[in-house]
């Protein structure tokens, strides 16, 4: 990251993500971790770059655990993934709301309507209702700096988890801020208040069996009523009076579109939209004759408000459900003009950079006429023209299971050209259990496993994880090994095979596999070429300390002896 | 319907990913705000990296609401790569000012990778910031090697 843009009066242009990565510095943040995913990558990436501990987990779910366990020690934690990694980490969002926390954890949640790199339209504010979590929502990024710290509080208060829902334009749009302490500072733990970390004994707290897990559940919802309170007498709600024939009830970015689209109107601006400020909306909605509430993605905020009989407008969502919302579609809501809108003309589609190895890979994967069940990353651009290879993508680790699905149930000539694809962080996020099944329960015809290892989280912008043997900051580690985890499932067939130099033998090994009813592991292993350069230094003076540290040992690979090489 | 009041200046930039769309807008914000501007930027990340359409839009003035330009609302907009000239063009409102590579004497740049600052150049002209702004921008936001280089490719464009 370099430096962000200063005026002379000291505001900072910053992203949401950095803004978000900003506050979490100065409200004293021991932990952040997470796992990549668009649009929140960066918000851990600007926080270790801050100077502040961050680091990448396997999965949301892990991330959102090592987050508790801080939590539970009083410590500030933050964590952070996109709405589909919500997903992953449901189950212990769904009981650490009940078991509550010590110390403050805010759970940062990037939503994406509109689709700009996601596999779903998912609204997370369905989260907060489901699993009782109180919600916040800035709309700007200086609302993410001033909100990330009354999340803090108000978890630290209410001792439990507070999710922060944020979308792709309050994430990836800059705007300027006012920081509480000068830029570069790093504040001390008295300036930020935050608390000495301690572990305190608290059995009945936070161990979920049903005779405590019930108490528990009355307690939480004790708190949100008691939360609810405060969110209306003074939660961070804005209300704007002007017009009396137009009030807007809103959160997140749709406030600044309606600020340009409707400058007359009166505005309710959530910040805290769970539990709602129902009181609060009430009133401002009695001092309106239309009032309207403006949301992307599903009806909630209508639904909920309509539930409390509040008699109020909102948008069609036969339309305006899908996609982000914009001044000219706010302009249309308010209108209620539901004719045709304007198709943009397409733009060039991205496509796998040229030389990028999993072309390679997937060429002979079409070659071979295999029946591809794939996974998520920059190979699932390989499901478009010119190679159209991949027939399936749903969630992350998803390729293992489809494949094996498959593989059960379809006629032998069928089931013998199925082969499961994914990439090596996808593999660690999800893909584990997968490979675990197929040891546990293999198809007839066996099956083929390939791992497209480039050495790192490419999507995502190249981001470290477990099988890379660097941490987020670049820090040396231990790398874990597909091919001793393959081994150690019991999956016969290892092989690891370089799709660029050794294309032929990749195809012969492939074509092998298909033919043998046996399971087969294939690392195909080449760094991604953007990636390439930093990867080969990064080797070289790994090399180059162990070569200091110890002598030097002949005929050893980088996969830890798994290769037997 | 009321319309906006305020005065918002409207800049997109657009093209490819990989040709230099998200620095150019990025530098051209930094000189913006630098100046005391309210300043707001948008643009969608994600496949950028993959060749796919880029765009990012920089809006500025005493006040900005929205970080997106309104359809048909860009004052400029510059496109960096001859194929997305035809897809991006309906955003320019009437009367607003498109900036291509047919602006620039590509054959006098330092390097084809310059080409985005030599746009920078050539959009300079419809600014009264002073030019030094836009130098030390440059300077502060690409490494020491190129500044020779960049130097050259934004006086290109400057340069009527």
């Amino acid at each position: 990251m370099s430096q962000p843009s200063q005026d002379k009066s000291g505001r900072l242009l910053l992203s949401g993500n950095e803004a978000v990565a900003l506050a979490a510095l100065h409200c004293g943040v021991a932990l952040g971790t997470g796992y990549p995913g668009t649009p929140s990558t960066e918000i851990l990436e600007a926080f270790s770059a801050l100077g502040g501990k961050a680091q990448w987990a396997p999965n949301e779910k892990v991330a959102a655990e090592v987050a508790l366990g801080a939590a539970f020690a009083k410590a500030r934690v933050l964590c952070t993934m996109k709405h589909v990694g919500l997903n992953v980490a449901a189950d212990v969002l769904f009981t650490m709301t009940y078991s509550g926390v010590d110390g403050g954890y805010v759970l940062v949640v990037a939503d994406d309507p509109g689709l700009a790199s996601s596999q779903n339209e998912q609204d997370s504010r369905r989260y907060a209702e489901a699993a009782v979590a109180p919600m916040f929502e800035p709309a700007d990024s200086q609302d993410a700096y001033d909100l990330l710290q009354v999340a803090f509080a108000t978890s630290e208060r209410w001792k439990i988890p507070v999710l922060f829902r944020m979308t792709t334009r309050v994430c990836h749009s800059k705007s300027p801020v006012t920081p509480r302490f000068a830029s570069g500072v790093k504040p001390t733990a008295s300036e930020t208040g935050a608390p000495t970390t301690d572990f305190v004994r608290n059995i009945a707290g936070r161990v979920m069996v049903p005779g405590h897990a019930k108490p528990a559940h009355r307690r939480l919802r004790a708190k949100m009523a008691e939360m609810e309170l405060w969110n209306i007498s003074q939660g961070p709600n804005q209300i704007e009076k002007r017009s009396e024939s137009l009030g807007i009830i809103t959160a997140g970015i749709c406030y600044h579109h309606i600020r340009e689209a409707e400058p007359a109107a009166s505005i309710l601006k959530l910040g805290m939209t769970y539990p709602l400020p129902l009181a609060t909306i009430r009133a401002f909605a009695a001092t309106v004759d239309r009032c309207v509430v403006i949301e992307e993605n599903d009806p909630w905020l209508a639904t909920a408000l309509r539930a409390a009989d509040l008699r109020i407008e909102a948008k069609d969502d036969s339309i305006f459900r899908f996609g982000e919302l914009s001044v000219d579609r706010v302009i249309r809501i308010l209108n209620k003009d539901t004719s045709p809108e304007p198709v943009p003309p397409r733009g060039k589609p991205p496509e796998l950079c040229k030389g990028c190895p999993h072309t390679t890979s997937f060429e002979v994967m079409k070659e071979l006429n295999c029946i591809v069940s794939g996974d998520i990353g920059c190979y699932t651009l390989a499901a478009l023209p010119p190679l159209a290879t991949m027939d399936m993508m749903i969630d992350m680790g998803a390729s293992v299971g489809m494949g094996l699905g498959l593989r059960h149930v379809l006629p032998r000539e069928q089931a013998k050209r199925v082969v499961s694809v994914i990439g090596d962080s996808t593999f660690l996020h999800s893909g584990l259990p997968g490979l675990v099944e197929m040891a546990y329960n293999p198809p007839e015809t066996g099956h083929v496993l390939m791992i497209l290892d480039n050495g790192t989280t490419a999507m995502t912008g190249q981001q470290e994880h477990p099988g890379t043997g660097r941490q987020l900051d670049g820090e040396g580690t231990h790398k874990v090994s597909f091919e001793a985890m393959a081994r150690a499932s019991g999956i016969k067939n290892v092989f690891t095979i370089n799709p660029v130099r050794e294309r032929a033998t990749l195809k012969a090994v492939l074509a092998d596999s298909l033919q043998k009813d046996e399971l087969t592991v294939i690392i195909a292993r080449s760094p991604c070429i953007l990636a390439a350069g930093r990867i080969a230094a990064w080797d070289k003076e790994l090399k180059a300390k162990e070569n200091a540290d110890a002598p030097p040992e002949t005929g050893a690979c980088e996969c830890g002896g798994a290769c037997n090489s | 319907m009321t319309s906006n009041q305020v005065q918002t200046t409207n800049v997109r930039f657009a093209g490819l990913g990989g040709t230099g769309v998200i620095k150019a807008s990025d530098i051209f914000a930094d000189i913006v705000f630098r100046l005391n501007h309210t300043v707001k930027k948008a643009e969608v990340h994600g496949m950028s990296q993959r060749g796919g359409s880029v765009q990012s839009d920089v809006r500025f003035g005493s006040e900005v609401h929205s970080p997106m330009i309104p359809d048909g609302a860009c004052d400029f907009l510059i496109v960096m790569e001859p194929t997305q000239i035809d897809v991006v063009r309906g955003g320019l409102r009437e009367g607003g000012t498109l900036i291509v590579p047919a602006d620039i004497d590509t054959t006098k740049l330092p390097s084809a990778k310059a080409l985005n600052v030599a746009m920078l150049g050539r959009l300079s002209r419809h600014f009264d910031f002073p030019e030094s702004a836009w130098r030390e921008s440059l300077r502060a936001n690409f490494p020491e090697k190129l500044h020779i280089a960049n130097d050259a490719a934004f006086t290109l464009g400057r340069t009527p």
